[in-house]
């Protein structure tokens, strides 16, 4: 590289900086979505109460609409758009069968309806101050542990 | 300037969010391919912190290399203390009438804040039972199911995928039995609940 008096090239930042500035965008992503999550109220036991109970229209109107946005914007990026750095935009397939989303997804609903909480309003009650929702990370853990452990034994 | 922290503390209504958290799911596919889906970030905790002596195969693998989605958990928590802290709403959530009759109905009192006073009083002991059942349940259905709300709800459906439709009706299903019958009975029987 040439130098040129006056003018100094850039410093390479180091690999752990360059890897804190990419983590840097995600951790403003979780903002974001964290912040629609409260001003949406859906990190409202009352609102996951109200839903299940079939009482408002709000949850419904809120899962659908962001569905349907889902849907259109992202079936729009892969057909003109790429990523960040110019990728083709690939979506991870779920895998294919049908028993390990239906008993989980049933298990899944069981302890939801009870705290009302998902695992996106878990993390964002514990940065609201809601202390006793680390007691209910802390066994959303373990469960996920116990999945790990038994996971061969389990039909899916 | 009130009336700005006003406006900053009201809730949105359901057709301002909604797009809003649909747009998550394009926005990370933009950002570097990633499939947004939150309780991932369960198992990779689980694999950070368990020894890898310990560790069942299914945490055996680099978690290091999904450290974005705990970058993103991160954000979460840290809009929780912005949001639902500071910027806390200072009324109840805009129940319909029906919706806070049912909850009072349950011995809950409709007061302001995210979660009641009721579910959170750790000096109860049925309080500790009912936020550890329902985080084993979350924990544990979300792997074995593959996601939660945000994996299969908004990103599978809106990718298409006929395993999230099947996972979405499947935890709707499990959250309206629990939350009609199973919440009821728990409060009762565990003694939670001020009103009744």
């Amino acid at each position: 590289m040439t130098r040129i008096p006056g003018v100094h090239p850039p410093a390479q930042p180091s690999a752990s900086a360059r890897q804190g500035a990419g983590l840097l965008v995600y951790l403003l992503a979780g903002l974001y979505f964290g912040m629609v999550l409260v001003k949406s109220e859906a990190a409202s036991w009352y609102r996951i109460q109200e839903m299940f109970r079939f009482e408002s229209f709000h949850m419904f109107g809120l899962i659908g609409s962001a569905v349907v946005t889902g849907m259109l914007s992202t079936a729009l990026l892969r057909r003109f758009g790429h990523t960040r750095s110019g990728d083709r935009v690939r979506v991870t397939p779920k895998d294919r069968g049908w028993v390990r989303y239906v008993v989980g997804g049933l298990t899944f609903g069981l302890g939801w309806g009870l705290a009302g909480v998902c695992p996106g309003p878990i993390f964002v009650l514990i940065g609201a101050g809601v202390g006793p929702m680390l007691v209910t990370l802390l066994f959303a853990l373990l469960g996920t542990y116990l999945y790990g452990a038994l996971q061969k034994r389990l039909p899916h | 300037m009130t009336e700005m922290l006003d406006l900053l503390r009201s809730p949105w209504p359901w057709w301002v969010g909604g797009p809003l958290i649909g747009l998550t799911v394009p926005l990370l596919l933009w950002l570097g391919n990633r499939s947004f889906g939150i309780s991932s970030n369960l198992r990779h905790l689980c694999a950070a912190a368990l020894p890898e002596t310990a560790k069942p195969p299914f945490f055996r693998y680099d978690w290091r290399a999904e450290s974005w989605n705990l970058a993103f958990a991160l954000g979460l928590v840290l809009a929780g203390a912005v949001f639902g802290g500071l910027l806390a709403d200072p009324q109840p959530a805009h129940l319909s009438a029906a919706g806070a009759q049912s909850v009072r109905e349950l011995g809950v009192a409709v007061r302001p804040g995210l979660v009641p006073a009721e579910l959170t009083d750790l000096s109860r002991p049925g309080v500790w039972a009912l936020l550890a059942l329902s985080g084993l349940l979350v924990g544990f259905g979300t792997r074995y199911g593959g996601g939660c709300t945000s994996g299969h709800a908004i990103t599978g459906l809106s990718t298409l995928q006929v395993p999230s439709l099947i996972a979405t009706v499947a935890f709707f299903a499990g959250g309206i039995f629990s939350a009609n019958f199973l919440l009821p009975l728990l409060l009762s029987a565990l003694g939670i609940g001020g009103l009744k």
